[in-house]
């Protein structure tokens, strides 16, 4: 479970500063700041539109357009769980419905605690359904009771 | 124990880790330097049976044998059962090479795929890897661009515009600077082709993009892999870098005078950015907005600059067609689907992974004889092909053959080659509101057809199933699915129609629902 170090203005113009070199980079930028710091604090926009000599409003723009990318600090396990329809054809959904019913843990709601299961469409395991992401870890067959232990988990190590 | 280890495949898939491969590599690993014995782990990529995961070779004198599904625990009776030369136990399979999935396949794009260690440049070598390459290098551009075409190859990311016209374009554009984009999103639902290529055999996509950045006289390429896909990321980096170090990319390739600069590029989870102008628009550090076309991404593309974009399973199938030469490739398939095809099976069955075949052989081959049915052991009601945008058919309509004229004469399409097996317990009601829910979530938002039309979609799906006045309900969504097919600007709007106008068409029984009793107060 990674611990990420607060946010620095310093730190973070120089991850901006050490990718600017690169065609389009402001992808690259955002992701390299989420790695750090576990989300990409406001305070980035201006570094990377002066770097990049973009406009704020660009900046921001493609921060919010992309899923990934999160504009506050996250819960210390973030569980991705697979709602597409090769996992739906398995039974994603009642995985979901059991969550809420039996673990009190809803789906995509960041107040459930230190862990959150977030959707997300596909993770490409569509033969060993249903499928969740957990940092970086793919796993298939996934139940109800596995991922709630593994919600567990992520608020022990917090 | 003889000095030579014995080498045993543990694959490094990201669906065989899904389901334990870390901790039976590990516990080989223990249990062999427990017992003394002299063992090489190589992590392979996947054979493609994924039921069969994790799945364990060993290479014995008269070839390699599998075992599977194995778990940590069962590796102390393996080695018991003298599993280390092919010795007979519970789990054993029998050779590879002879088990009846492997058999039936034509596998040209995934023929290394399984069988090599994938970051081993020696190994890729060793087993034809870099051959198209180095043919290449002995013909113009023009003369590459001829055998694409002379091959047939479709664009295997759904379209299926032929590769060979759109790198023409390439070709003959005059620009200072010219790209390779890989179109490395593969966010469709039921399609894991392009991330078990770059977990198995990350080189023969490398070799497929270096060979149309000769072939188009481009310097620069760059691959977008979805971040759903960690794995592959860290596989393909690495992958890159050792290229590079080996010099069959960068400065020059392979010592000719061509120079070809290669890096992956990271999505951040918005399936739009597999449309191919929205690919762009990411890459350049934007919001992912459609845009218009013309002009074409082969004239204007990255940066303004010629561009050819392809998906993943295209560039793969160039290496092969090099080396084996157009004719041998064209030898494959119908009609005018030529070559082989990925077909990705998954969902609710009992067999579920990646088959390589030529085109045409039917969908009811494929998920009853290869897939053995549903994996509830409930009757199919329904399948989906080609992805999120794809049709549902029903179990009537499986003798359709793999083939793009084929599925789209029946109003379906085949996409990436994804097919999603659903049985009886499947609302079709509820799939079609899924269809407009999950256009609503991923929407650019550009066009109004698409951004407002999937809302509504959803909206008038809720009131259907809710069994409020039907017939007029019914007659607003094919309304409504007629705007968004017409008028959306590209196919993500354009498409969504198609699982819902399937499903409605196909299961109307779904649609015609008694009115939800009112809520007790």
């Amino acid at each position: 479970m990674a611990a990420y170090p607060a946010w620095d203005q310093d730190s973070a113009r120089m991850i901006v500063a050490g990718l600017a070199h690169l065609e389009g980079a402001t992808l690259p930028m955002l992701h390299a700041l989420q790695d750090e710091f576990g989300y990409v604090d406001p305070q980035a926009v201006p570094l990377i539109a002066e770097a990049l000599n973009l406009s704020r409003a660009e900046v921001h723009g493609a921060i919010s357009f992309y899923h990934d990318f999160k504009t506050a600090p996250q819960p210390a396990r973030t569980i991705k769980l697979c709602r597409a329809e090769a996992c739906q054809a398995l039974g994603c959904e009642s995985v979901v419905a059991e969550l809420s019913a039996k673990h009190g843990i809803a789906v995509d709601d960041h107040h459930a605690g230190d862990a959150i299961v977030e959707t997300v469409y596909c993770l490409g395991n569509c033969a060993l359904g249903p499928s969740a992401l957990v940092d970086g870890e793919l796993i298939g067959r996934v139940d109800a009771a596995r991922i709630a232990g593994l919600c567990q988990h992520g608020r022990a190590h917090s | 124990m003889s000095a030579n280890p014995v080498r045993i495949f543990v694959p490094i898939d990201a669906a065989a880790l899904s389901v334990g491969a870390e901790a039976v590599a590990q516990a080989i690993a223990s249990e062999a330097a427990a017992r003394g014995l002299a063992v090489e782990i190589v992590r392979n990529g996947s054979r493609g049976m994924l039921w069969l995961e994790p799945m364990v070779e060993v290479e014995t004198a008269e070839g390699r044998i599998g075992y599977g599904p194995a778990t940590a625990k069962d590796v102390p009776a393996l080695f018991d059962a003298g599993f280390a030369s092919g010795g007979a136990h519970a789990l054993r399979l029998g050779k590879t090479e002879e088990l009846d999935w492997m058999k039936r396949q034509q596998r040209l794009t995934f023929e290394r795929v399984g069988v090599t260690d994938p970051l081993s440049i020696a190994d890729y070598r060793a087993h034809g890897g870099f051959k198209g390459l180095e043919k290449a290098l002995a013909l113009t551009g023009g003369e590459i661009v001829d055998a694409v075409k002379a091959s047939g190859l479709r664009g295997r990311g759904g379209a299926g515009f032929p590769t060979g016209i759109k790198w023409k374009t390439v070709h003959d554009a005059k620009a200072e600077q010219k790209y390779i984009v890989c179109n490395a999103d593969e966010g469709d639902s039921g399609t894991f082709a392009d991330r078990m290529l770059f977990e198995g055999d990350p080189y023969l996509v490398i070799e497929g993009m270096t060979i149309a950045a000769i072939a188009v006289g481009a310097t620069r390429g760059y691959i977008y892999l979805r971040s759903e896909y960690p794995h592959a990321h860290r596989t393909l980096q690495r992958a890159i870098l050792k290229a590079e170090a080996a010099g069959l990319i960068g400065a020059s390739v392979l010592g000719s005078q061509h120079a070809f600069h290669l890096e992956v590029r990271l999505g951040a989870g918005a399936y739009i950015c597999g449309e191919e102008t929205s690919l762009l628009e990411s890459l350049e550090g934007k919001r992912a907005i459609v845009r218009a076309k013309p002009p074409l991404p082969a004239l204007q593309g990255l940066f303004g600059k010629p561009t050819v974009v392809n998906n993943v399973l295209s560039f793969a199938a160039v290496p092969w067609i090099m080396d084996h030469g157009a004719q041998a490739y064209a030898d494959y398939g119908m009609g005018r689907s030529r070559g082989t095809l990925p077909i990705q099976l998954g969902g609710n069955v009992k067999r579920g992974g990646l088959i390589e075949l030529a085109f045409g052989i039917t969908l009811r081959e494929i998920i009853e004889d290869m897939g053995g049915g549903t994996l509830s052991g409930r009757p199919i009601r329904a399948v989906q092909v080609g992805g999120p945008l794809g049709a549902y058919l029903t179990a009537e309509q499986l003798d359709v053959q793999m083939d793009y004229e084929a599925l789209a004469s029946m109003r379906a399409m085949l996409g990436h080659g994804g097919i999603v097996v659903f049985d009886d317990s499947v609302d079709m009601a509820k799939q079609a509101r899924f269809a407009f829910e999950f256009c609503a979530k991923e929407s650019c938002g550009k066009c109004t057809p698409c951004r407002i039309g999937a809302t509504r979609g959803v909206e008038t799906m809720d009131r259907i199933i809710a069994g409020a006045e039907i017939p007029k309900n019914i007659a607003v969504l094919r309304d409504l699915s007629k705007l968004m097919t017409d008028a959306s600007l590209c196919a993500m709007g354009g498409l969504t129609p198609m699982p819902v106008l399937s499903a409605l068409n196909h299961f109307p029984e779904d649609f015609d629902r008694p009115p939800l009793p009112l809520a007790a107060e």
